[in-house]
């Protein structure tokens, strides 16, 4: 008989009840015994960034993340990847379909993971030096193969459709930066009105995210799931709250659709 | 800054040449009325139509029904993105949920979607090369140095295609075995076995071909391969979501390869 096909894995170890195999008597992650010794002494982020990490967050990684997290827990209905989730909720979709709904939304490169994952890579080639990212903006690699991403159409980690970067950003920014372990945030907060000149679109949460995550010591990839995840929350709270509220208080856009090429528009005008 | 000009403009108000409904009364699908105009459409025709605002002949229809049939993912639980419909059943979870998150897996880098936009886009490419003069084996040589792989060439498991046949020989029954993307696709793989590269055309490069012999964009041809593999995902659900529950493959506890660091204590 072949050898059993195996889950290779340096996050999880199980070791099984006696009367079942399917069953684990402890689980260990990173080598924690999880339930015997982790649970209860561990928060919440800590145990996340140990998921990833594969070491125990500092002090001031935990706090980073931790208001991080926070901060991105609710984006607020008019996010369209909560829009997404309330969609859902008022047609009386299943909960799984909601968060599948903002998820699928909220990985775009607008506003949402993707756009994560692409301002980390220029924190990774840039850093803190402002030629780089003078040169990284006004240079976009081009890319001569076709992909099932579009392309990029603003630089990623600004938002092209602000005028200035909000209030709720900068206060975000500054008690950020005043705790980071790493120098991004705090080189983002000091020449944050410079490098927006350059993208000609003020910061967004995006790229405060991506400089919280590059701080942190978290990949591209790693940063991109982990905005993903940790935006959830508000698309579930929000989606339940119109399910209950029901779709005829939500708005419809009954007036705003403007039909362009109606056919029988067009009949009228033979 | 730009600023929120472009937004201001655009609260509540949406121009669309797509499409509306005028409840209780007609449907307007891309400048067509469905029930008067579209009525009759295979619902190939229609997804077709919806795409790319312009109709197919029955010929060209039956073939993109054919590249879906012969290549959508077989009803085989072991491919990943079936695996998801087969979790999901045995986890009994709905199938819609199962489905659409196996449509979505199907959008990965080695297989599916993003081979299929990469091995068009190879075809384009390589087209507007060689009308610049350019040697074939060259733009190989170094598609393969830059990439290292040719979309549509090679197959993660196996060499050979099982998929090649029938779909080659469905496009000749209908005419299209002689079009200039597919006659590329052919002169690349003969090139990568001159320059001994071990590599053959796989299913990906033959329907991307087909696809642009028949005037099909690199976007339009990914639009059309979204649902294509939901015909193999629902039997994986069915057969999973009718067995007992949970029994799909279970893994047991010492099926896990731990290769991390030993028992430590959080304290």
């Amino acid at each position: 008989m072949d050898k059993k096909e195996t889950i290779r894995t340096q996050i999880w170890r199980e070791e099984a009840e006696p009367d079942n195999p399917f069953a684990a008597a402890a689980c260990f992650c990173h080598g924690y015994d999880v339930f015997g010794d982790v649970v209860g002494k561990a928060t919440w982020i800590e145990y996340l960034f140990l998921l990833f990490k594969g070491e125990r967050p500092s002090r001031s990684q935990a706090k980073t993340l931790e208001d991080l997290a926070v901060s991105l827990a609710n984006p607020g209905p008019r996010d369209n990847s909560v829009h997404a989730a309330m969609s859902g909720g008022v047609g009386g979709s299943n909960n799984a379909a909601c968060l599948m709904a903002a998820l699928a939304v909220g990985a775009g490169q607008l506003g949402g993971g993707r756009e994560v994952a692409l301002s980390m890579q220029m924190w990774t080639k840039c850093s803190t030096d402002i030629p780089s990212w003078e040169s990284s903006i006004r240079h976009s690699p081009y890319e001569e193969r076709a992909d099932v991403w579009p392309p990029m159409e603003h630089t990623p980690g600004f938002n092209p459709h602000s005028a200035s970067c909000p209030t709720p950003l900068r206060l975000l920014l500054n008690h950020l930066a005043d705790q980071s372990p790493g120098p991004s945030l705090c080189w983002l907060r000091d020449n944050r009105e410079h490098i927006e000149t350059i993208a000609g679109a003020p910061l967004a949460i995006t790229g405060i995210s991506a400089a919280t995550f590059h701080d942190l010591g978290f990949t591209p990839a790693e940063g991109e799931m982990l905005f993903l995840l940790l935006r959830l929350p508000g698309a579930a709270a929000h989606a339940l709250e119109q399910r209950s509220i029901g779709f005829r208080n939500f708005p419809f856009f009954h007036n705003s659709i403007h039909l362009e090429n109606d056919p029988e528009v067009d009949q009228l005008n033979l | 800054m730009n600023g929120p000009s472009k937004l201001i403009a655009s609260e509540d108000q949406w121009n669309t040449q797509m499409g509306l409904v005028f409840p209780g009364k007609r449907v307007v699908f891309r400048g067509k009325d469905l029930f008067r105009d579209l009525k009759d459409l295979r619902w190939m025709e229609l997804l077709r139509y919806g795409i790319t605002g312009r109709f197919f002949d029955p010929k060209q229809i039956r073939l993109f029904e054919g590249i879906w049939s012969l290549g959508t993912s077989y009803p085989d639980p072991r491919i990943w993105n079936n695996r998801i419909a087969s979790l999901a059943g045995t986890s009994r979870s709905t199938a819609t949920l199962g489905i659409g998150a196996a449509i979505a897996i199907s959008e990965a880098t080695v297989y599916g979607r993003g081979p299929d936009v990469k091995a068009i886009d190879f075809f384009f490419r390589t087209k507007r090369a060689l009308d610049n003069g350019e040697i074939l084996s060259d733009i190989v040589r170094n598609e393969l140095e830059k990439y290292r792989g040719i979309a549509g060439y090679a197959r993660p498991f196996v060499n050979d295609d099982e998929r090649i046949k029938p779909v080659t020989e469905l496009a000749t029954s209908l005419g299209f075995g002689n079009g200039n993307y597919l006659g590329l696709a052919y002169e690349v793989e003969k090139t990568l076995l001159k320059l001994r590269y071990r590599i053959k055309m796989n299913a990906a490069a033959l329907g991307a071909a087909l696809a642009a012999d028949q005037g099909l964009s690199c976007y339009e041809y990914y639009l059309y391969l979204t649902p294509a593999f939901i015909g193999g995902m629902l039997p994986c659900y069915i057969e999973a979501a009718g067995k007992e529950e949970g029994t799909f493959l279970p893994f047991a506890c010492d099926r896990i390869e731990y290769i991390g660091p030993s028992n430590r204590s959080w304290d």
